[in-house]
């Protein structure tokens, strides 16, 4: 209810500033013209919607599926930390921005370069989260499948891997709150389809309205999906006290 | 009783010029003794004399450093015949209370004894928390968890690392009794700081202390009058707070 009253009285105060100050609606409109822009173009906003939200979620699947397999493989073998390290943390260090006119260029204007956007700013969340998890068994645990036999792949598969997922949940929730700007970053250096993309266009032709109402849209839908990924994460560990969710 | 406890008949352990080192610092050397078959052993001594370190070396879980030569008297190996149990229950959050109690069987990829996990969790108490989370368990539900997931092992050398220290009174009270009766017959090491407890528990009573770690003479508190008791308890008392000033 609060977030509601909250959004109520911020559309209202801005509403009142619009009108007192006399701004044009190309430089800032008002939330009733925005709302206007919102039913006129319905379909056409959830058109593009579909077309992010699907990159998102390709981009999550691909990039939480690589982090993981590369946390595993960080974790399992010596030879694979001295490669793979310095790679996950590359990808971290070049800017998403400095990458995506390249994914572009090499996956084409669809949906492909957007996914690989998307995936590799969900890519290191999720690799370093869940291999500092891995990493960080608590030493009783390790020390009791010692004196119980097990073998190394027993204690990396049944001890060591359940006792990251609470870590891996942090990861994902983490991912999940930076997955957007991947697919946008994306649709923003060259796309026919998306949010993105349509911000960017009316961002061009001044139609400002249009172009907050596109924001709105993809405001809700990166709470949603993070709220989403945030049940699933608390799904994964459910003997971690739940988190506060912010949103 | 059958189903808890088959026959696994302890062995005698004999530990020679045990040795352990942090940086420069000698904790123990040349330390030796036995372990009687089938008995339970305490060993006393103050936090930080490396009570719990010399109870790893048994385990084959000691720092790279540290040396002894450890050797059953049946003269076989000593791995897999040991289980362990640590100051904290080391219950794993993920897995309900039986699952835990079959972990040493689940880790090997062999199929565990079904009935057997039920009928020890029946013999610690906890017959209707099978299906529990450890997480909805008390501190002293825990450790019964985890005195059954050590039974499961059924190893004939039982290593114990203080497990009842963080536990109230009279959970402690009740959980030795309950280890005493369920381990007998194995050959036990348990390491406490706590006299009281190693004079309830032990057929033989060790106290570890100075600077290199030696081992007092062996007690054998059982059979001993309520007066007598007493009084080895203030000894034992006097003897750690001697290292521990």
């Amino acid at each position: 209810m609060r977030p509601l009253l909250l959004f109520a009285s911020f559309c209202i105060v801005w509403e009142a500033l619009v009108r007192a100050t006399g701004v044009p609606p190309f430089i800032l409109p008002g939330p009733l013209r925005v709302a206007a822009a919102l039913a006129n173009n319905a379909s056409f906003l959830a058109e593009n919607a579909l077309v992010t939200l699907l990159e998102i979620v390709l981009g999550m699947v691909v990039g939480v599926g690589l982090g993981c397999l590369a946390a595993l493989a960080l974790s399992a073998s010596r030879g694979a930390r001295a490669w793979l390290l310095p790679l996950v943390v590359a990808s971290q260090a070049i800017p998403i921005f400095a990458i995506a006119p390249l994914l572009v260029l090499w996956l084409g204007f669809g949906l492909a370069s957007k996914v690989a956007a998307a995936a590799l700013v969900i890519f290191f969340p999720v690799a370093s989260a869940f291999y500092d998890g891995l990493a960080r068994t608590e030493r009783g645990w390790l020390d009791l499948a010692q004196v119980m036999n097990a073998s190394p792949a027993a204690i990396l598969w049944r001890v060591r891997l359940p006792a990251a997922l609470p870590a891996l949940a942090s990861g994902l929730r983490m991912a999940a709150a930076v997955a957007p700007i991947g697919a946008i970053i994306g649709e923003w250096v060259g796309a026919a389809a998306g949010l993105g993309f349509v911000m960017l266009q009316a961002n061009a032709q001044m139609q400002t309205d249009l172009m907050f109402a596109a924001l709105l849209v993809l405001a809700t839908f990166a709470v949603l999906f993070y709220r989403l990924v945030d049940r699933l994460a608390l799904r994964l560990a459910p003997w971690q006290p739940p988190t506060q969710s912010t949103v | 009783m059958d189903k808890i406890s088959p026959a696994v008949a302890g062995f005698g352990l004999h530990v020679r010029q045990a040795r352990v080192a942090f940086g420069g610092a000698v904790l123990f050397e040349d330390l030796s003794f036995d372990l009687a078959p089938g008995s339970f052993t305490c060993l006393l001594g103050p936090s930080g004399i490396g009570k719990s370190t010399l109870l790893r070396l048994i385990a084959g879980l000691a720092p790279a450093d540290a040396r002894a030569q450890i050797q059953a008297d049946d003269g076989s190996p000593l791995a897999g015949r040991v289980a362990w149990m640590a100051q904290t229950d080391l219950l794993c959050p993920w897995l309900d209370v039986a699952a835990n109690v079959a972990l040493g069987a689940r880790l090997r990829g062999t199929a565990s004894d079904g009935a057997r996990v039920a009928a020890l969790l029946e013999a610690v108490g906890l017959g209707d928390k099978m299906r529990a989370m450890p997480n909805t368990l008390s501190g002293g539900q825990r450790q019964r968890a985890a005195l059954a997931r050590t039974l499961m092992e059924d190893r004939p050398l039982v290593l114990m690392d203080e497990p009842f220290g963080a536990l109230d009174a009279i959970t402690r009270w009740r959980l030795q009794d309950l280890a005493l009766q369920m381990l007998a017959g194995r050959t036990v090491l348990l390491v406490t700081h706590d006299p009281r407890e190693a004079l309830r528990m032990g057929d033989t009573v060790r106290v570890l202390a100075g600077r290199p770690a030696a081992l007092g003479a062996a007690l054998h508190p059982r059979g001993l009058a309520q007066g007598e008791l007493h009084e080895a308890e203030h000894r034992l008392l006097d003897e750690l707070s001697a290292t521990a000033a």
